[in-house]
Order: structure tokens, then sequence, then C-alpha cells
């Protein structure tokens, strides 16, 4: 046995650990919520007088999308869930994610008149960017974001058919993360 | 008399830290005034507790807006009369064991707290072993008449 190779072989040990540690987004953290019921809530939606709970999507696997028109993010990714709406059939909720920040001129109105202009902003919003969302829900004071554990805008979740979260994604969604991970999951979502 | 001078400045640059200070909690002023209670155990929880935003500062000391709308959480959750352990279990719920600046200890953390420990162990035992190998190796020899004789005249000079 060669002595000399010892150390070697302990600095190539460490390398290999230091390559995966480096090489990991330290942003992802792993979210408690996979394989949970996602949290309940009944939000305002966009339009209308209706309130949207998780419960109404029942019997469906559907996809929750953290938003903001303040998000830049989220621009990079809107283009993308756009494209995958009008290619598949899957439901996309959006949730306006406290579009009005505390810094804002419109956080000294009142609730009704914050709604109505975060209403407003995001509306005009989606008629420019395009509206990949069967139904979008306001989370004025993220109380909501709180219970999903939101952290960083834009984030998304696969929802199944009893309500259970299957996937959470941080950051804006890709192409790439749609076609080979998204995707097939929804497929065998579907299935089951 | 200069040393007078040494505190006079002190005195300011305190006086200056605590203007700067409450000049950058000023939101949270307010609520400190109104349940001094509430948000001494808030600021205790909340020093164990991270960021998610920007994740080596603790919940605390935080300026992100995340973190303020945590506080009102557990704010909210404390007024509610839940325990420490409570409002700590409703974060974890939410975000993972990430927001606890000491995780609990359960199987999948064991690694974390106590790997260092059986590093040690084996670093303590690789020590002993290279020790007794070199002694082995480096064994005093008996000196000869001769290496004697030589040495004396060294000596001797």
């Amino acid at each position: 046995m060669k002595k000399f190779l010892i150390p070697l072989a302990l600095f190539l040990g460490l390398v290999i650990f230091l390559a995966i540690g480096l090489n990991r987004n330290p942003r992802e953290i792993p979210s408690p919520l996979i394989n949970k019921p996602a949290p309940a809530f009944s939000l305002h939606t966009l339009e209308g007088d209706a309130m949207f709970s998780p419960a109404d999507m029942r019997g469906r696997v559907w996809i929750f999308n953290v938003w903001a028109t303040w998000c830049v993010a989220c621009r990079e990714e809107h283009p993308v869930l756009v494209a995958f709406a009008n290619k598949h059939a899957v439901p996309i909720v959006g949730l306006s994610y406290k579009e009005i920040q505390p810094q804002d001129e419109a956080a000294k109105l009142g609730p009704d008149a914050k709604l109505q202009v975060a209403r407003e902003r995001s509306w005009v919003w989606l008629k420019r960017h395009g509206n990949p969302y069967i139904n979008s829900v306001m989370d004025l004071d993220g109380r909501v974001g709180i219970d999903y554990g939101v952290y960083g805008v834009p984030e998304t979740y696969v929802i199944d058919k009893e309500g259970v979260i299957r996937f959470k994604h941080v950051g804006a969604v890709t192409p790439a993360l749609l076609a080979e991970k998204i995707l097939p999951l929804i497929d065998t979502l579907d299935k089951s | 008399m200069k040393q007078r001078g040494w505190w006079v400045l002190l005195a300011c640059l305190m006086q200056l830290q605590v203007l700067l200070h409450a000049q950058v909690i000023g939101p949270e002023a307010a609520a400190m005034a109104q349940d001094p209670v509430v948000e001494a155990r808030l600021v205790v929880l909340s020093q164990e507790l991270r960021c998610l935003v920007c994740q080596n500062e603790s919940l605390a000391s935080s300026h992100a807006e995340l973190a303020d709308d945590l506080r009102r959480e557990v704010r909210s959750l404390i007024r509610e009369g839940k325990s420490d352990q409570e409002v700590k279990d409703f974060l974890v719920a939410r975000y993972g064991d990430f927001v606890l600046y000491r995780p609990e200890v359960k199987p999948l953390t064991w690694v974390l707290w106590f790997g260092p420990f059986v590093l040690m162990l084996l670093a303590l035992v690789f020590l002993g072993r290279y020790l007794q190998a070199r002694r082995a190796q480096v064994k005093p020899q008996a000196l000869s008449d001769e290496d004697r004789a030589r040495a004396e005249q060294w000596l001797k000079g």
C-alpha cells in the first residue's frame, strides 16, 4: 500500500463534498408541506364577488402559482406559464401575493379600496402579459402565503385530487422543469 | 480630566446608537409600547428563529418584509396564549426545521448534532494509533561502549 495515496484520497473526498455543497442551491429549502393537505383558505378572487377556496378544486390535479406584479422573477416565469396553459389542460390557479407593499402609497387605504387597487393592478398586468390562470385569488396581507410557507415569489405547487400538496418549487418555473418534473407528476396523479 | 472626556464621548456614542436604533425599529416601537410582555417574549423567541429571506439573520434582526409578517404572526400567536414550543411548531410546519437556529434532536438531525463528536472520536483513535506506531519506530537504542567513548571524547572537546 502506498502511503502517500492516503492524503490524496482524503483530499479528493473533501473536493467531492465541496463540489456537492457548492453546487446545491441554499435557497432551496425542502418544504415540510409535501404530502400534507394544502392549507385551507377562503379569499377574494380577481373578478366578481365569489370567494375561492382550495376545496373547490377537489377531484382535479391543479397547479397553484404564487405571483405579484412587483415580482421581477415572475415576469420571466409568466410567458412560460402562459405557453403551458395554452398547450395543456391542467388548471392553474394564481395567488396574487401581497400586491400592495408596505412602502406603497396604496398601503394607507382601507381594506376595500386596497383590494380594489390590487385587483386593478393585477388585471392590467395579466392583460398585458397574458392570463394563464383559470382563477386568481388575492392574498393582500400575505397570511395565506405564510400558511403555504411562501418566502420568495414566485412559488409553484402541484396539488392532487385529494387536495394534498405533491410538489413545490421556489423561483421561476422553467420549460425544462415543467416538461421533466411537473408534467410527468401531473400525469401519474391524474391516473391515480 | 482626559479620562472624563472619554466618558463623555462614550455617552454620546451610546446616545447616537439608541437614536439610530429607534429610527430603524420605528414601526415596532408602537407595538412595544402596547404590550411589553408580549414584545419581550417575541424578542427572545425570534432570536431563535431564522429569517427565510436573508438566511443568516434571525427573525429578530431582519428587516425583510417577510420577517415583519412573521413577527406579526408570532406576536398574535403569543397573544392567543400559545407556548414557545407551539409557536415554533407553527413555523416548522410551514417552513421546515430550517427556521430553527437550534434544530430538534431527531434521527434526521443526528448527523448534525453528533457528527462532529463522532469525527473527533475518530480523529482521537487515529492519533492514538499513529503515536503508538511512532513510538515503536523510534525505540531508544542502547549505547554501545564504543559510542559512549566517542561521546565522551566529543564532550571533552
